[in-house]
């Protein structure tokens, strides 16, 4: 991540300069680390709306019994996570949120998981097998109701905004399992 | 409105009231239970800020330089020849580093290609079915304060590749 960074930010100012945009570099930087904070207030009000859904799913048992049902699933993406451990409901919540479209729930959830996957890592600095697995299928997206898409499409009058759902379904279906095999051969070697 | 745009705008609010319903009948304290959960957001926002800054403002001039475009124009090649048409490669091309940006790309192709187009469909499968990857793991591993990422990049971007070559060569089927 520290070269990615590094390499985006550098070629970027040097890139400016030589363009002749090197008065600009400034305002850009400004306004982006600006728009990181409008982002943040937008997530700050979806965060508290979701965890606060949360804690009362968590007293009720809810994410509990979610966790068990996709208890063989989780086994298998993330055998690094024990049954009944915190991880567990908190993955199954980001995931069931992925599944429904709400992305803006999606991430606390995925958040708090790694927070709980955290705990359990004997190398803090260094991600485990079931935080890599948890992003790459989170990467890879796999909404059943892509709505982002369908409302721009809408907003650009598509004759039926959601048509496009079948085939969305069918392809995040397919690309998930890629991103999952891979992940599955990779962590071997990482 | 359709039946599925319909059952898209319907199911959340109805999850949030099964949610509640479920945890009075259950004896929660509710109104309690989300304040505590509720708690846990402000922590979590400031401990993601830094990181979610970080990212905005390398992509953000990253971009803003052209330094992104020239990538784009060098790499671009390559990928027709696989079949990918030209018109939704921008898009997929900026998607793992930038939401707002392709999303800007995808309402692009529709005003120039219209959404019932057959770009205009393929643009948008491709978009449902992929995330913002960088931006999506600099805020998860940074805000626990993981450094080694490991193969999470390189095992998504893979995965991306060839989701990327299916999508393109079946979703013509679905039409």
């Amino acid at each position: 991540m520290s070269k990615i960074w590094s390499a985006l930010f550098i070629i970027g100012v040097l890139v400016s300069l030589i363009g002749g945009h090197g008065g600009e570099i400034m305002g850009t930087l400004t306004e982006s680390a600006g728009s990181a904070v409008t982002l943040c207030l937008t997530l700050a009000g979806a965060y508290v709306l979701w965890l606060g859904l949360m804690g009362i799913a968590e007293r009720s048992g809810l994410t509990q019994s979610l966790a068990k049902k996709l208890r063989p699933i989780l086994r298998f993406l993330f055998p690094g996570v024990p049954d009944g451990h915190a991880a567990q409901a908190l993955i199954s919540m980001n995931l069931s949120a992925n599944i429904l479209g709400m992305g803006n729930a999606a991430t606390p959830f995925g958040l708090e998981a790694m927070q709980e996957m955290q705990k359990l890592n004997r190398a803090p600095k260094r991600a485990t097998n079931a935080m890599c697995m948890l992003l790459i299928v989170n990467a890879s997206s796999i909404q059943l109701v892509p709505t982002t898409v369908i409302s721009l499409r809408a907003a650009a009058g598509a004759a039926n905004p959601a048509d496009i759902v079948p085939a969305t379904i069918a392809a995040t279906f397919v690309t998930t399992l890629v991103a999952i095999v891979i992940g599955k051969v990779l962590e071997k070697y990482s | 409105m359709s039946a599925v745009t319909l059952i898209g705008a319907l199911l959340v609010p109805a999850l949030i009231v099964l949610v509640v319903v479920h945890g009075l009948i259950k004896g929660v304290d509710v109104y309690q239970a989300f304040i505590d959960g509720a708690k846990r957001a402000l922590p979590t926002v400031a401990r993601v800020l830094p990181y979610i800054a970080a990212i905005t403002i390398a992509v953000g001039i990253f971009r803003a330089s052209g330094a992104l475009d020239a990538v784009l124009s060098v790499v671009a090649p390559p990928f027709e020849a696989l079949g990918i048409p030209r018109e939704v490669l921008p898009l997929e091309l900026l998607r793992p580093f930038s939401g707002s940006a392709s999303n800007a790309l995808l309402q692009d192709v529709f005003m120039q290609y219209g959404p019932d187009s057959d770009v205009g469909r393929l643009a948008s499968v491709l978009m449902g079915s992929s995330e913002t990857l960088f931006y999506t793991v600099a805020l998860y591993f940074g805000s626990v304060g993981v450094t080694k990422t490991r193969h999470t990049i390189s095992a998504s971007l893979i995965a991306e590749f060839f989701s990327v070559i299916l999508i393109v060569n079946f979703v013509k089927y679905f039409f």
